[in-house]
């Protein structure tokens, strides 16, 4: 199958970069797959899981909180607010960001800021029971 | 002239000083190294980022948001200045202040408003001197041992509380730029309005509109670059952050080098100058034996 170049980056570090077949992201209006020569697109993302195939047997995946990403000619780039393995994500460290989140809602002053924090928690607890932490 | 004692009790303080400046060079030298590792770490994100945003703000309508075209105005101007948070390492601050203080005497002169926005307590010190006035926050990272991306996010998203309050209309980050161990640049950079790198824009305007142009989702790139915008300013901060440590341990590596070899000369130079007096007085302590013996 056509592969295409892939990058996957959180502020601290370069997670991910190579050629792939296909990367399957979690979009703030639902997921969706790029293959090779997808038209480009620019996309939020909500917390979630994105799935790197790289051959139909080495498949990987990683856990995001939230970011951007930007489908161009070039190829198809994740900027990730945060990004770890998803071997290495247990519940703890989800709870962590819930409790993040939670505090984001007391602390926020406008009612934008809770409204968007509270999607935000309630994408997290959608990615929890999910993963079946 | 000094005894033999007197130069004996020197020469060890000079030693016990030079024993302290070796062992600052060498915790330097591997903080550097650690430091330079997070920042080529942080390199692609923010280079990404860059890219995004070029290719965003190529596509902008007239009604772009405040962060990127800023509001208007060009009145009150905030220096978010970076330095170190300890001394001892070399002239790494004080260029650092200088840039600002010499950006400062410009905007003066320009009868613009000046607010500073302090980070590390170095500068702080530096600059509370003249601007005791105009500084409108002190941010320490004394407490951080290894900065974070949440520490440059939790500056970003002050600044921009701070310019959606409109408390400035202009914003400039100073810090000093990593280029190797000796050099370490310091760099004067605008934050709001954002600077859309000029490479990623010729390389836009290269390709002459072939471009594709982008979808977007959610539709709009109104709500994308509503997100992105403050995101990468926390990206800045970060990397300004990133960047400033580790020309901080640079700094402090050569400083601490050449006075490790200054202290060595000073050693050598009083080793010498004991020894001398030494023999002095073994001589003249002979001579009065021999002419004492002559006499009798």
């Amino acid at each position: 199958m056509a592969t295409f170049h892939f990058e996957l980056v959180s502020p601290e570090k370069l997670l991910f970069s190579g050629d792939v077949e296909a990367v399957v992201a979690p979009g703030a209006d639902g997921q969706f797959t790029v293959l090779k020569d997808h038209a480009p697109v620019m996309a939020m993302l909500k917390p979630g899981v994105v799935e790197i195939t790289e051959t139909p047997s080495k498949k990987e995946k990683l856990f995001v909180r939230g970011g951007f990403a930007d489908v161009s000619q070039d190829g198809f780039t994740i900027l990730a607010e945060h990004a770890i393995p998803l071997a290495e994500l247990d519940a703890a460290k989800i709870d962590a960001d819930i409790k993040d989140v939670r505090e984001d809602i007391a602390d926020a002053k406008t009612d934008e800021a809770r409204r968007a924090a509270s999607e935000k928690l309630a994408q997290l607890q959608e990615v929890k029971a999910a993963l079946g932490l | 002239m000094a005894s033999l004692k007197d130069l004996r009790n020197r020469i060890s303080s000079v030693k016990a000083t030079q024993k302290i400046t070796k062992a600052m060079q060498m915790v330097a030298a591997s903080k550097l190294r650690r430091a330079q590792v997070a920042v080529e770490a942080a390199r692609p994100y923010a280079e990404r980022m860059e890219s995004v945003l070029a290719n965003l703000a190529g596509d902008v309508t007239s009604c772009a948001p405040p962060l990127l075209a800023g509001n208007g105005r060009d009145d009150a101007h905030l220096l978010v200045v970076c330095t170190a948070e300890r001394g001892l390492c070399g002239a790494f601050n004080s260029t650092i202040v200088r840039l600002a203080r010499e950006h400062i005497a410009r905007l003066h002169g320009q009868e613009k408003t000046v607010k500073i926005l302090c980070v590390g307590k170095k500068g702080y010190d530096q600059l509370r001197r003249q601007y005791e006035k105009d500084i409108i926050d002190l941010i320490e990272l004394r407490a951080v041992r290894q900065i974070g991306f949440a520490n440059g996010d939790e500056i970003g998203r002050k600044i921009i509380k701070l310019f959606e309050d409109g408390a400035f209309d202009v914003a400039t980050l100073f810090f000093s730029r990593y280029k190797s161990v000796i050099a370490q640049i310091p760099t004067a950079m605008q934050l709001i309005p954002a600077q859309i790198p000029a490479s990623a824009t010729s390389r836009e305007a290269g390709k002459g509109g072939a471009q594709a142009v982008y979808e977007y989702e959610p539709p709009g790139q109104d709500e994308i670059l509503s997100t992105l915008l403050p995101r990468n300013i926390s990206v800045q901060m970060f990397r300004a952050l990133l960047e400033n440590a580790a020309s901080e341990q640079g700094a402090r590596m050569s400083a601490m080098d050449s006075a490790t070899r200054n202290a060595g000369d000073m050693i050598r130079k009083q080793t010498m100058q004991y020894n001398r007096s030494r023999q002095a007085m073994i001589t003249k302590e002979l001579i009065e034996i021999i002419s004492g013996a002559e006499a009798l």
